[in-house]
């Protein structure tokens, strides 16, 4: 994180504001991808399980399971590629590093669900 | 030598931008400027041609009366940094004494430019540190205070004595570096800032020369 004003007002022009969202909350982020020549959204839908905050290079996981596999992503949280973000269901849970997802799966993989959600600051 | 033009600059700190193809670019801020002209070496008056750049602003008080009476004849105000570089006389005589340089003046972006800075002092520091020596690779066999030690330092009788320039323990940092070929990101105009990719010698608050690329064409912003 930086506190040079000038440094703030660089970082200013590229950050961008997602809805709020927390580790545990299922969300889907369409990101701008790449094939080729040609560009397209690809959808990809999961459970937060880590956001790494640090300014303009914060970034967040995404973990899902796909066809057994456990899969993960790390989005650059500014990216101008992050075409959208969704968040599908909210997690109720009581540590900001959800690491011990990794080891889980099937049903014990689920999450408590959060009833209250604060209103977003 | 450099002969391109360049510029005094603060090193600010280091963040990342985003390009329009959403890759990210790590970079460090410079501010460079704004940098007046205070005045010009000629061939003719002082045997080689360089112009004279100040950056920043000196507070009244710090001002000694020579100094005071120097910037006076330039009509500029006191400058904090003062330094000359090198230009061939045509590259000088674009630059009017008192002018403030824009960094779009010198500088165009995609362009590669060449960095000077004093990097972050260290101290006497010793060989694993400052030449990455693996250090003693052994606790045991009675081995004691040896596990950060450079071991030998050459032979017996021949030649008798240790080599120049072997690496030892000592001063590490606070040394004039160069780092060449860095590409110029962005350039701010309204900000005095210029954007570089990469690192650059230094602590933040540090005072850099920034200058076009000698080993890489376009070294020169083109005209």
């Amino acid at each position: 994180m930086n506190t040079v004003p000038k440094i703030e007002a660089i970082e200013a022009t590229y950050k961008r504001t997602l809805p709020s969202f927390r580790p545990g909350d299922q969300v889907r982020v369409h990101y701008r991808i790449r094939e080729g020549e040609k560009e397209r959204v690809q959808v990809f839908q999961g459970v937060v399980i880590r956001r790494a905050r640090g300014g303009i290079g914060e970034t967040f996981t995404v973990r899902k399971t796909s066809d057994g596999f456990g899969v993960e992503r790390i989005f650059p949280a500014h990216s101008p590629r992050i075409e959208k973000l969704e968040v599908v269901s909210r997690g109720q849970v009581r540590r900001s590093r959800l690491y011990y997802l990794r080891g889980l799966e099937g049903k014990a993989a689920r999450l408590k669900q959060r009833r209250y959600t604060k209103p977003t600051a | 030598m450099n002969q391109h033009p360049g510029l005094i600059g603060k090193k600010l700190g280091n963040t990342q931008i985003f390009e329009s193809d959403g890759n990210v670019t790590r970079v460090t801020v410079i501010e460079v400027g704004p940098c007046v002209v205070l005045g010009r070496r000629t061939l003719e008056k002082d045997g080689y041609s360089a112009l004279i750049l100040g950056f920043g602003e000196k507070k009244t008080k710090q001002v000694t009366k020579p100094e005071a009476g120097y910037f006076a004849k330039a009509g500029v105000k006191p400058s904090q940094v003062v330094r000359e570089l090198r230009l061939s006389a045509e590259e000088v005589a674009k630059f009017e004494q008192g002018a403030t340089i824009k960094p779009s003046d010198v500088f165009a972006e995609g362009q590669f430019v060449d960095v000077t800075g004093t990097t972050r002092g260290r101290g006497f520091t010793g060989v694993m540190r400052r030449w990455n020596f693996r250090g003693s690779s052994t606790k045991t066999h009675g081995t004691h205070e040896y596990q950060r030690h450079g071991g030998s330092i050459g032979t017996n009788m021949t030649p008798g004595r240790t080599l120049p320039n072997l690496k030892m323990p000592g001063q590490y940092g606070s040394e004039r570096v160069t780092i060449q070929n860095q590409k110029v990101a962005r350039i701010m105009d309204d900000q005095w800032v210029l954007l570089v990719a990469g690192a650059i010698p230094g602590p933040k608050g540090s005072i850099v020369v920034v200058r076009g690329a000698t080993k890489k064409r376009g070294g020169k912003k083109a005209a």
